[in-house]
């Protein structure tokens, strides 16, 4: 600070401290988006009955007609070779479905698998240029126009769900299941859920579906696990599922009540809380550097 | 204590065997790097859906922003605590940090699927997104580094701009220019040597708390709340062992006499920083009974301990000793165990911790993504030794010529 004065080194600090506050001021309107602020009461959602799909897989063909994407002759979904690999869903496919073995009652369960649209969704929460949102409806939808390609939500979700075209150089996209967003939008049902045969997945208020839920369980106690996945895993999901096993035959992976994004948004908030922390020790260093100045100033006199 | 720092530029000729070799591994990967751009990120890694992140984020990104670490603890202890003796180790430092962040930012470029719309969070924000965070914090630094170098390169200039022919007329304006901002850089210095300290602090850390969102995805032996911690301290551990192995390999390239006295000292608090990094981390498995992880074999396992032992317990001890601080043999390869510790624990953090529900195979990283990280550490290389071939950087050691800085780079009356 040898050709600084003192009144200016302490100035300069203090202006740096009132712009960043300024700053931190503007700062929470920005951070609102978080989803809490808008999960609707009347947000939808989709119950799954694993008992009753009976993996005709037209769900799948309907979906990809949905989403513009090849979907191939309705026929060809009969073929069942399919069912010999585990399948998830991926660029080409936003939904699928898994057959796996019953050793209780022989039949085997069907289990669909897209998008479980979380009440908080880790990849709302991770998504660094938030294209990623959770919509009133219940949907969680991907903004194409903001998307960089990062893959965060990747390895943010805890279902695993959203995809990524990796042969594509330019414009990949991250594909998930957007609950046909454009299509409830205009009155109608997704896809999946009109195209089913034997509705095997029920779409309604997601408040009403628990109840559902809870009446089968207790009407047919022998037919169901008493557990819904998704009433609430990571906070609880969109879409629900029932079943006759454990959910840990099906793939689904154990997962506790706290909400995904928890934790790390609580660390980044106190780390941030209006700015404070990085300010005091902005304050704190400048502290230190001008004490050591003056320090060796006294020596070298 | 009258200390010497007389940065000169380096004179011995730019290429030799070893360039050249260095040379053809970044042309090797440039090449496959041209693949990725025209045929896509799936063309030539092993990145997959449930894999989606691989080496280029673990080690070009995690690792290289930690290794960088030079430059803001050296800022730390020489301009902040003012400590002028390490006044020789921070130019080099400060380009390892500019190089490194500028590599830093390039590969987070390459691993985007949209590499083009990398300035999007610019205008996008989410301020939930621990992502987001360390992104508009890296580049803030990376800025805040090219100003801390300015004043070497208006150094150099001033006096010495000749254009010639029409461009002649421009001399003196540009001249006055330079001088302008190098009196504006050096009253303002501190602004931006501190705000680059605080920078680093918020960034190094929030890298920790990226993993955590992926909660049950990444192995309990390091997925924990105090991730963000742990990589703030070995941030810290591996500044000064980046600072010692870079000063020894210059002095030994450039035939100079390494600056020992400097680097034992240095290695005096690397010692003690390893004890609290070891402290955090056994009482962090100690507390989440992570340890239970520990008694069966596995990869985890046995990547946990190699990260453990010979990334912080055996170079500690190495660091704790006075004859291996003072020969340069011996502080080069306890300097060389913590960077390979650190590089290790992120490889661990972003890669070998991370099990995806769904896999069907594991990920190992393909020869391309090899080629490229290797390629983008040689192009480092090569532009560190002709940025120290141009400019002054590196401090000949010799008891002429002294030249005392203030807590500005640029020296001040």
């Amino acid at each position: 600070m040898a050709t600084q004065g003192r009144r200016d080194f302490l100035k300069s600090l203090s202006a740096i401290g009132i712009s960043t506050i300024g700053v931190a001021g503007i700062t929470p309107s920005i951070t609102k988006a978080s989803p809490e602020n808008i999960l609707s009461k009347d947000r939808m959602g989709v119950l799954v009955d694993t008992t009753v799909c009976i993996g005709c897989r037209k769900c799948e063909w309907a979906c990809k007609n949905a989403h513009d994407m090849p979907s191939g002759s309705i026929d060809d979904y009969e073929n069942e070779s399919v069912f010999d690999n585990k399948r998830r869903p991926d660029y080409s496919a936003l939904t699928v479905v898994n057959k796996y073995q019953n050793d209780k009652t022989g039949s085997p369960i069907n289990v669909k698998v897209q998008c479980m649209h979380c009440d908080q969704p880790a990849c709302v929460s991770a998504c660094i240029v938030g294209a990623f949102s959770k919509k009133e409806n219940g949907s969680v939808v991907w903004d194409e126009s903001k998307c960089i390609g990062c893959r965060y939500c990747m390895v943010a979700c805890p279902f695993q769900i959203p995809s990524f075209d990796y042969h594509k150089a330019l414009e990949p996209e991250i594909r998930k299941c957007d609950f046909c967003f454009d299509r409830t939008a205009e009155g109608k049902l997704p896809a999946c859920i009109e195209i089913c045969p034997v509705e095997a997945i029920t779409y309604g208020r997601r408040e009403d579906l628990v109840q559902v839920a809870q009446e089968k369980i207790k009407n047919y106690p022998e037919r169901y696990n008493n557990h819904i996945l998704g009433e609430t895993e990571v906070g609880g999901t969109s879409w629900m599922y029932m079943a006759g096993v454990d959910f840990k035959n099906l793939d689904f992976p154990t997962l506790g009540d706290k909400s995904a994004p928890g934790v790390s948004e609580s660390i980044q908030h106190g780390i941030f809380s209006y700015f404070v922390p990085p300010v005091a020790l902005y304050a704190l260093l400048g502290g230190v550097m001008w004490i050591s100045k003056n320090r060796d100033k006294k020596e070298e006199n | 204590m009258e200390m010497l720092m007389n940065p000169s530029q380096m004179t011995k000729k730019y290429f030799t065997p070893g360039v050249m070799l260095v040379s053809l591994i970044a042309l090797n990967g440039l090449i496959f790097l041209a693949l990725r751009l025209i045929f896509g990120v799936g063309a030539i890694t092993n990145l997959d859906n449930q894999h989606p992140w691989g080496i280029w984020i673990g080690i070009d990104v995690a690792a290289g922003v930690a290794l960088a670490a030079g430059g803001f603890t050296t800022a730390a202890l020489g301009h902040i605590m003012h400590r002028e003796e390490y006044e020789v180790v921070i130019r080099p430092a400060l380009l390892t940090a500019l190089l490194g962040y500028t590599f830093v930012a390039l590969s987070v470029a390459i691993d985007l699927g949209r590499w083009y719309s990398i300035w999007h969070p610019l205008i996008f924000w989410n301020g939930n997104s621990v992502l987001f965070e360390v992104g508009i914090c890296v580049m803030i630094y990376v800025s805040v580094l090219y100003i801390e170098f300015l004043p070497i390169v208006t150094k150099k200039f001033i006096g010495n701009v000749r254009f010639k022919g029409m461009l002649a007329k421009l001399n003196s304006p540009v001249d006055k220019l330079l001088r302008m901002l190098d009196r504006g850089l050096d009253k303002t210095m501190f602004i931006f040597i501190i705000a680059g300290v605080v920078l680093s602090c918020l960034h190094q850390s929030s890298l920790g708390t990226l993993m955590v969102i992926a909660g049950p995805k990444m192995h309990p032996l390091w997925q924990t709340p105090i991730l963000p911690l742990l990589f703030l301290i070995s941030a810290i551990c591996v500044g000064f062992p980046m600072v010692i192995m870079e000063s020894l390999i210059a002095s030994r390239s450039f035939k100079l006499k390494p600056e020992m006295h400097v680097l034992s000292k240095l290695g005096s608090y690397i010692g003690p920083m390893l004890g609290i990094y070891l402290a955090f981390k056994v009482i962090d498995i100690l507390i989440r009974e992570a340890f239970v992880y520990l008694m069966v074999l596995s990869t985890e396992s046995v990547m946990f301990s190699i990260e453990i032992i010979f990334g912080i317990i055996l170079p500690m001890r190495l660091f704790f000793s006075k004859v291996v601080r003072e020969s340069p043999l011996g502080i080069f390869i306890a300097s060389m165990l913590v960077i390979l510790g650190v590089v290790l624990n992120r490889l661990n953090n972003f890669i070998v911790a991370y099990n995806p529900p769904y896999a069907t195979t594991s990920y190992f990283p393909s020869i391309g993504e090899i080629s490229v990280t290797l390629g983008f550490v040689c192009i480092e290389v090569l532009m560190y030794r002709l940025i120290v071939k141009y400019f002054p950087i590196i401090s000949i050691p010799e008891k002429a010529g002294v030249f005392k800085t203030k807590y500005s780079i640029q020296g001040s009356k």
